[in-house]
């Protein structure tokens, strides 16, 4: 992983202390962890030692890791994780597995683009969980109204990141390609796609957090038991610290699938210059 | 000397999205290009010089004349030519081996033969340990010898390169135009040479194509009779000086028309 950091020059050799250059080695991750260790003493000393509001509303992070290991111990949470868990990968796996094919060649095609233009704008712009009552109707309460709504959530970003890639191809590199001959396969296959890749997973991540949503909005509305459920219940309850371990869930699911990402993009991206680093 | 290429009236013409007026970028172009030598094109900037070797290369199709290579008449992209651009347009995700294969493979000719061929030329352009570098790793001047070899790897005859050093900076561009001769010598190819610097077309090639523009047609052609090998020195001798001074003349008053109509609009 390339380092943030500006190489330090030669003559720089000033004597530093160990934990100063303990510091500089890690900078980010002791910055990083050290905003959140502040964040959740705040918050905790708010909910317990200072009671500043009432810890129905504001709960604390003793309570929520309280309430997040009773529900595990009660198998309830698992089972929540499980319902959810099959919804999002297998609404999300869905709309990758048509979205980037579908992207890919609405790009390449330029009047197939033009043909679904409006009905892709119109998709992409609309919210597209206000066709959750019309699947309800369609398809019933059950597990395929819920993928339908996720894949529709998912999967709009996705093929509009994969249509724009393949659109924006750098066109001297086509000419140049051209020019020796290349056939409109060789075209694609050796330009086209290698250059569209970082962005199709650029769509891939706006996706992943559209099925999360829809994965919370689909339980919310429609559903028996998953995580979206349980904050829903909860909610309704009064009941802060379960609604907080949803959430922390739903941020778990999302940094984790975001995480995959970019171990994916890594493999790809060996040719690419960093400059000022990676993120 | 044979005659490797010719182009017989050739014109180009483009309509205006604008307002729908046509724009004559080239008119009645003719151009012979013996075997084996190196002919440079100058004229000032938008003078219809990029267009006319598109042209040559098949890129682009002419509205009207003929272009006949070996006599024949050809129409698009061809084996006997290869381009060197004026950016590198390297393929950013391919090491500087695998940007040299390019060309062999999108003619399918992805075998042993050409593999070691690819390794050979880019040991001759000066790149024998960057084999496995990626683009973006490599200098303006090693992106542009890349680029060439990429070229070359293709065996052209009739090697086309575009303002190929436009983009390096002063001491760069000397050497590399050194470096081209020194290949060229070794591989021998007739070469097509646009550039806007006299200085350069007088220094690599044996007749320079003075370029006019609107229409772009050729105004005049220089044929420069210097030694070879041309050390960069010759650069200050008298005889260059006046090949120099010879097409700058040509080329100045329409250099500032275009300059002043630049400002005005």
């Amino acid at each position: 992983m390339a380092e943030s950091h500006i190489d330090e020059a030669i003559g720089d050799e000033r004597p530093r202390r160990w934990p100063a250059r303990f510091y500089l080695k890690h900078e980010k991750k002791i910055l990083g962890t050290l905003t959140v260790v502040v964040f959740i003493t705040i918050w905790e000393l708010a909910g317990s030692v200072w009671p500043v509001a009432n810890p129905i509303f504001l709960s604390s992070p003793s309570r929520v890791w309280h309430a997040g290991v009773q529900l595990y111990q009660s198998g309830k949470l698992l089972h929540h994780l499980y319902v959810s868990g099959v919804e999002f990968f297998w609404g999300y796996f869905l709309s990758i597995l048509v979205g980037v094919p579908l992207g890919i060649a609405l790009g390449w095609y330029r009047r197939f683009n033009y043909s679904f233009d409006p009905f892709l704008n119109a998709l992409y712009a609309a919210p597209v969980v206000a066709f959750l009552p019309l699947l309800v109707i369609w398809m019933g309460v059950g597990i395929a109204s819920k993928l339908t709504l996720i894949f529709m959530a998912a999967i709009f970003p996705i093929v509009m990141n994969a249509r724009d890639a393949v659109k924006t191809t750098p066109g001297a590199l086509i000419e140049a390609a051209r020019s020796f001959q290349a056939s409109q396969y060789k075209i694609f296959k050796t330009i086209v796609l290698p250059s569209a890749v970082p962005f199709i997973l650029a769509g891939l991540r706006l996706g992943a957090g559209r099925a999360l949503i829809g994965v919370f909005v689909a339980e919310l509305y429609i559903a028996q038991a998953g995580v979206g459920q349980m904050i829903a219940e909860a909610g309704a309850t009064f009941n802060t610290d379960v609604v907080l371990v949803g959430v922390v869930i739903f941020s778990i699911v999302g940094m984790i699938t975001l995480e995959l990402l970019t171990q994916i993009e890594r493999r790809f991206d060996k040719w690419r210059p960093h400059p000022g680093g990676r993120v | 000397m044979t005659v490797k290429l010719e182009t017989i009236g050739l014109g180009m013409q483009y309509k205006r999205q604008r307002d729908g007026s046509r724009f004559v970028a080239l008119a009645d172009v003719n151009v012979r290009v013996e075997d084996k030598t190196f002919v440079a094109l100058v004229g000032p900037s938008g003078c219809g010089k990029t267009t006319f070797i598109k042209i040559v290369d098949g890129l682009i199709k002419p509205t009207s004349g003929r272009m006949l290579i070996d006599g024949k008449p050809v129409r698009g992209p061809g084996n006997d030519r290869a381009m060197v651009f004026q950016e590198p347009c390297l393929l950013p995700w391919r090491s500087v081996f695998h940007n040299v294969m390019y060309g062999l493979e999108c003619q399918g000719r992805d075998d042993d033969a050409s593999r070691k061929r690819a390794r050979d030329l880019i040991r001759l352009v000066g790149l024998g340990n960057f084999e496995s570098n990626y683009p973006h790793e490599l200098s303006g001047g090693m992106q542009q010898r890349c680029n060439l070899a990429r070229a070359l790897a293709v065996d052209p005859e009739i090697l086309i390169m575009d303002e190929p050093f436009a983009a390096l900076d002063a001491q760069t561009r000397e050497l590399m135009q050194d470096e081209l001769l020194r290949i060229w010598k070794e591989t021998r190819k007739s070469v097509l040479f646009v550039t806007h610097q006299i200085n350069e077309a007088v220094y690599l090639a044996d007749q320079v194509l003075v370029f006019s523009s609107r229409p772009g047609s050729i105004r005049d052609v220089v044929n420069i009779d210097l030694p070879r090998p041309r050390p960069l020195a010759i650069k200050r001798s008298a005889k260059f000086l006046e090949y120099e001074d010879r097409i700058w003349a040509m080329i100045e008053s329409e250099a500032r028309q275009t300059m002043q109509e630049e400002v005005l609009s």
